[in-house]
């Protein structure tokens, strides 16, 4: 796929004006701008787009500069809708409508990346920008201190999150222990059931995996409040005002990892190539020292990458902490007992405090967030590629959005099974 | 296995495992082995039909309750004499966040799909995937304090601007209307974090599309633009709808970016710029500690509503999937 991507792409770059001639010549002739069309063709194209790029934006700024340039959205939209009108009229008189309709789709494409990643930017700039300089002041007390130390209208540097940091570890902490081992074991079982052979009990257990596969789908996609609100119903609710505790979060935060790292695990397990697990079990190795000594070794990268991936995802979430650990000022170490604070609580609880500096705490508490989340990001990257120089084949496999977001099944890449 | 299964009724059964397939043998370790695994599938499927059974159960006692009274209505007074526990504003709400959503979230999302499978060179293709997964991983909480605090600035603005400059356009005639905590900025929000992920089935569907087809249509004369909307779109269409769907479900659920955004009102509303709606996480996210049993069943018949659209959402999305799947299985 990836080789013949790479050919369409060469055949563009060399051959995009011949293919354009044909174009041009079943659509307008050029000849109607006699000055332009003496330019090659590759600079009136680039004459065509810079013009209507220059043209609209002073003539923008030259109407609304002594009005107003207030709304910056508002003026670069009007220049967009200009750009764009005159942009395909200009190609429209040179080259046609085909060609027009290329040029105005490249460039809708690439203003639509832009304005896709323009907000990644944007956040990371202002979470950067407001947050680093309160976590700077005053250096490491922002990050060990707790929020009780605050009075209501206290500067930044009196504040902390060090309560909520501890919280967040040990809460993700937590759920990691709790679901990995399920989600693994799970795993095994849909991998194992999948390549079970046509006898009766094979089929069953190929259907009891379907079913199980199933579920972890519809479960996959539930809202983060439902996972909080399940929890308070069950376990914090009927224990009253002691209800609330990490642990409580832990158990929210878990269902919203589990489904995710279930299918993470089992992709990476499906990946491992059918000759190892054959060789293995010719060799008279039983089934489980198969999986336990040859295919979880072969996929640990993989799975260690899939359960990073998912504590990154449980320490950003926010709405399954809301009434589990239901957040603390004060700094909790027990996560069984008493609510205790987390990150992404604290941020929401700051931002609805009523005390002076709480939305800077918020931005400072942000950039904590941010970069725990990035930098757990990152290790399961690296992990994930660092492999992937040695299996980069199957790791195209395993880093597919499919598997990311743990969607539609993909085919065997090797089946081993009896089929 | 049915190699080994024709071996074994030529050998004398010695060893009553030999010539079963390894998944049958029935010696001491591997019948335990399975059997652990097994369990492990058991937990999360119990678990989870636990959750949902359990919710259900408390969610249908407050419509046995309230009958449907509760869903038709959009006054939500859990305070009232008698209370009066209507649903309808938020459900309508959350609906209309997660369609505005959908209306950001997909074409810059088959957009972004497009610009990395056909239109970028290889360094920035490369950059741009691992932007684009950056994009997924930022907490909801960020997107929310980044909506409220720092787009609201722009929103101010723009909101004068088109009421200065757009008057003839009656929905921004209203020079009182800030945007900063409407549906219509929850919209926004909600469709950059849904984005990745549209953008991501989709570019996988998308890079299965027949590449001989896009050659020989380049090697016509077509144009890029021709065999995308002539090859890859046709192609990927169940893909692309599927990632729609997904994106739906989860812009649905999406919490806590909204209660941070929206001013919530628990009203039916028309109006997207201005600080009213609700919606049905946000409700649940705001209101329940602090209620009555009954104001929780209620919410509950919330959650379980939210649930049961996630469920339709992912199960229309699993088949259109497998659709594509097939049809790229069958090239």
């Amino acid at each position: 796929m990836i080789g013949t991507t790479t050919s369409v792409e060469r055949r563009n770059r060399t051959t995009s004006g011949d293919d354009m001639q044909v174009v041009r010549s079943s659509g307008r002739k050029p000849d109607r701008t006699q000055g332009v069309a003496n330019l090659p063709e590759w600079a009136r194209r680039r004459a065509d787009l810079l013009l209507s790029m220059i043209v609209p934006a002073v003539v923008l700024v030259g109407v609304f500069a002594g009005v107003s340039i207030s709304a910056p959205v508002g003026l670069v939209l009007c220049w967009l809708i200009l750009f764009l009108t005159s942009y395909a009229v200009l190609s429209w008189r040179h080259e046609g409508v085909l060609a027009m309709k290329d040029r105005l789709a490249t460039v809708a494409v690439w203003v639509g990346g832009i304005i896709a990643l323009a907000p990644l930017l944007w956040i990371l700039d202002v979470v950067f920008q407001r947050g680093v300089p309160v976590i700077a002041a005053d250096f490491p007390h922002f990050l060990v201190s707790n929020l009780t130390q605050a009075g209501p209208s206290d500067p930044v540097t009196k504040a902390g999150v060090g309560n909520a940091i501890i919280g967040t570890l040990e809460e993700c902490g937590l759920a990691t222990v709790i679901s990995v081992p399920i989600a693994l074991l799970t795993a095994i079982y849909l991998d194992e059931a999948s390549r079970g052979d046509e006898t009766r009990a094979g089929r069953a257990h190929a259907h009891m995996a379907g079913l199980i596969r199933m579920i972890i789908d519809a479960m996959n996609g539930i809202p983060s409040i439902i996972a909080a609100l399940v929890v308070y119903l069950v376990w914090v609710a009927p224990h009253g005002v002691n209800g609330y505790s990490g642990a409580a979060a832990a158990g929210a935060l878990t269902i919203m990892m589990l489904p995710v790292v279930t299918r993470t695990f089992e992709e990476n397990l499906r990946i491992v190539p059918g000759s190892l697990r054959e060789a293995s079990l010719a060799l008279g190795a039983p089934q489980w020292r198969t999986m336990i000594g040859v295919i979880i070794p072969t996929a640990r990268a993989g799975l260690i990458s899939g359960a990073i991936l998912g504590v990154a995802r449980a320490v950003g979430e926010t709405a399954p902490t809301l009434f589990t650990a239901h957040g603390n000022p004060a700094l909790n170490v027990n996560p069984f007992h008493g609510a205790q604070g987390n990150l992404a609580l604290d941020i929401y609880l700051l931002v609805f405090s009523p005390a002076d500096n709480a939305v800077r705490e918020a931005w400072g508490a942000a950039a904590v967030l941010v970069l725990l989340v990035g930098l757990l990001f990152a290790i399961a990257r690296f992990i994930g590629t660092s492999s992937a120089s040695r299996r980069s084949k199957r790791r195209r496999w395993a880093g597919s959005a499919a598997h990311r977001f743990q969607l539609g099944r993909q085919p065997h890449s090797s089946d081993t099974g009896g089929r | 296995m049915t190699a080994t299964d024709s071996y074994a009724s030529r050998v004398p059964a010695l060893d009553r495992d030999l010539g079963r397939s390894p998944v049958q043998r029935r010696n001491g370790p591997d019948r335990i082995f399975r059997a652990v695994v097994l369990a492990g599938g058991l937990v999360l499927l119990g678990g989870s039909l636990f959750i949902v059974g359990f919710l259900c159960d408390r969610g249908f006692s407050a419509l046995r309750h309230s009958g449907l009274h509760i869903i038709t209505s959009a006054t939500w007074a859990p305070d009232a004499v008698p209370p009066n526990y209507g649903l309808l504003g938020d459900l309508v709400g959350s609906a209309l966040i997660a369609l505005l959503s959908l209306l950001v979230a997909v074409p810059i999302g088959v957009g972004t799909a497009l610009l990395i499978n056909e239109y970028a060179p290889g360094r920035i293709r490369r950059s741009l995937v691992g932007l684009v997964d950056l994009l997924a991983t930022v907490p909801g909480v960020v997107f929310g304090l980044w909506g409220l605090v720092a787009l609201s600035d722009h929103t101010d603005s723009t909101a004068a601007w088109l009421a200065t400059y757009a008057k003839f356009i009656p929905i921004f005639r209203d020079p009182d209307h800030r945007y900063g905590q409407s549906i219509f900025v929850c919209g926004l929000v909600v469709g950059i974090m849904v984005l990745p992920v549209v953008a991501s089935i989709s570019r996988d569907v998308m890079s299965q599309a027949p590449r001989d087809v896009c050659e020989a249509a380049l090697a016509l004369g077509g144009t890029r633009w021709g065999y995308i909307t002539d090859v890859i779109l046709p192609f990927a269409r169940s893909g692309i709808i599927g990632a729609t769907l997904i994106g739906f479900g989860r812009a649905i659920g999406e919490t806590i970016a909204v209660v941070l955004i929206l001013a919530p009102t628990n009203t039916l509303t028309h109006d997207l710029l201005g600080p009213v709606g609700g919606s049905i996480a946000d409700l649940i996210a705001t209101l329940f500690t602090s209620s009555s049993p009954a104001t929780e069943n209620a919410l509950t018949l919330g959650g379980v509503l939210l649930l049961l659209a996630t469920f339709l959402v992912s199960g229309s999305s699993r088949i259109v999937l497998n659709r594509q799947a097939r049809r790229a299985g069958a090239r």
